[in-house]
């Protein structure tokens, strides 16, 4: 089989001149940051995805390559995963929600019931 | 479960044809912060594995599947399961059998070398694209596709397997990537097939996996698909230019269409008859369309398009049958699918060869920027 590629500049590469494996080492592909994206003036930066990137500088070069290029965008945070704190995914159920906290809910007052029923014994005396 | 920088690897070993019970066995790896409590797992390989589905391998047995839900805590699989059959997804920290991690280890990182790799035939026409429009469209399609390799490696990383230990399974060929990157764009009519009916394919594939378990997975479907949409456009675009232009155009794309609609029907991979796909994959919402449901979803779309304008597909049968919906096909040759798979394509070595090259000539810049004594972390979500 000819191995020529149909690619000229391929052709120009002399690929697999050494014949020996290639292998990544660990680390080299660097450090993940978490990317934020900000939509437009006065909305809140919001968490799109990551990238990899030697530091925080280069981190939001990529991310606006990476999260900028089509959308709207008017600015970006980036920040190391490593220094993201967070519950614990098994924690959830602390953030449920149970019937008695109507007392920090607006619909656990009932203004409006007392105000007729000072109306209607007000008439009625 | 570390100690002193030691993490605990899960170690698989294949034995002729059982599978060993899993080894715990101690080495050193990138150290994963945390935060992420699981060890960096070994992607091991059936070489006897087919591609199925677009970007899937299917199990030839579930023999190991049988063997590792023993292991499995009983209690928390059945939360675990629970929470799916809820429609709820799965994030990062949630746990999961061994065996979904490693099923969708493998499926996102063979998606994100497929995105990679994919975009290598189309590259090559860069230079060469017809006029300023083209080539400003085919730029920014090629950069999305490596775009979307960056977002599912990401994805594929939040699962415990590092990016560098992806591309080292890729460059030595221990992984795999979809099948169609194997062949060749011959001609510019070429492009205007993959931009329309390969991302076409990709797109009812991706559709699907988007509505599946996975957070993390789910999240970058959906930031893709959204960027698909303008890569079928436009390639729809580009191939109605040339069949509705001069005869010789017409001869081109025709031509192109008939040297790749064999690897198109291999896309979706082996028919359901002859793949023993896993249910227990279908039910943790890993897999969520079977092959031929895929490839005649495609069908149903796509060859309607291309008869209208009058050009032909090198197959006799393709019809659909009016009463069941289905479409009506020959099988394509799956040994010859085969053979490609294991390397036996017109550029399967120049493709991991043009990787390896990048990989060999960027590398003193990786390593300039690179900090040793950097705590490297896996993605948060
Ligand atoms: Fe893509
Ligand atoms: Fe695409």
């Amino acid at each position: 089989m000819n191995n020529q590629s149909l690619d000229p500049r391929v052709n120009r590469l002399k690929l697999n001149a050494s014949g020996e494996a290639v292998t990544v080492q660990e680390g080299e592909n660097w450090n993940v940051f978490e990317v934020f994206h900000q939509e437009k003036r006065g909305a809140h930066h919001e968490h799109v995805g990551c990238v990899h990137a030697p530091n925080a500088q280069l981190a939001l070069i990529f991310a606006k390559e990476q999260f900028g290029r089509r959308k709207k965008c008017v600015n970006l945070w980036v920040v190391r995963s490593a220094d993201i704190l967070a519950f614990d995914a098994e924690d959830e159920d602390m953030f449920a929600n149970n019937g008695e906290k109507t007392y920090r809910d607006a619909s656990g007052f009932k203004v409006m019931e007392k105000i007729n029923k000072f109306k209607k014994a007000a008439k009625e005396s | 479960m570390k100690t002193n920088g030691l993490n605990m690897v899960y170690y698989k070993v294949r034995k002729s044809n059982s599978f060993a019970p899993v080894i715990l066995k101690v080495s050193t790896t990138a150290d994963f912060g945390d935060r992420t409590k699981f060890s960096n797992l070994q992607d091991y390989q059936n070489n006897h594995s087919m591609y199925g589905g677009g970007y899937i391998f299917d199990e030839p047995n579930n023999r190991q599947l049988k063997e590792e839900q023993i292991h499995d805590d009983p209690e928390k699989l059945t939360e675990f399961e629970d929470r799916i059959s809820r429609g709820e997804k799965i994030e990062p920290g949630d746990w999961m059998p061994s065996e979904y991690r490693r099923q969708l280890i493998r499926l996102i990182e063979q998606h994100a070398h497929s995105e990679i790799i994919g975009a290598l035939p189309e590259g090559t026409w860069i230079t060469r694209a017809p006029g300023f429009k083209r080539k400003l469209a085919l730029i920014a399609k090629v950069q999305d596709e490596i775009g979307h390799g960056q977002l599912l490696y990401n994805a594929a990383e939040t699962l415990g397997k590092s990016r560098e230990a992806m591309i080292n399974d890729l460059l030595s060929g221990k992984s795999k990537y979809s099948n169609v990157f194997n062949y060749p764009a011959e001609t510019w009519a070429d492009v205007t097939v993959i931009g329309f009916l390969i991302d076409a394919a990709a797109i009812v594939n991706q559709i699907a996996n988007s509505k599946g378990s996975y957070g993390p997975y789910c999240r970058a479907l959906e930031r893709i698909c959204y960027e698909e949409s303008f890569h079928l456009k436009q390639g729809h675009d580009a191939f109605v230019e040339l069949a509705a232009g001069t005869p010789a155009q017409r001869e081109m794309v025709q031509d192109a269409l008939n040297r790749w609609w064999q690897p198109i029907m291999h896309f979706f991979g082996p028919p359901d008859k002859n793949s023993t796909h896993s249910e227990k994959l279908m039910q943790w919402k890993v897999k969520m369309a079977s092959n031929d449901d895929m490839r005649n979803q495609f069908l149903d779309t796509y060859v309607p398009k291309i008869w209208d304008m009058g050009l032909t597909l090198p197959d006799e049968k393709l019809k659909k049958d009016e009463a069941t919906g289905k479409w009506d096909y020959s099988d394509p040759d799956w040994d010859l699918f085969k053979i490609v798979i294991n390397g036996g394509g017109p550029c399967n070595k120049e493709r991991l060869d043009v990787r390896k090259w990048a990989e060999e000539h960027g590398r003193w810049v990786r390593k300039a920027l690179m900090n040793p004594k950097d705590k490297i972390s896996a993605p948060v979500a």
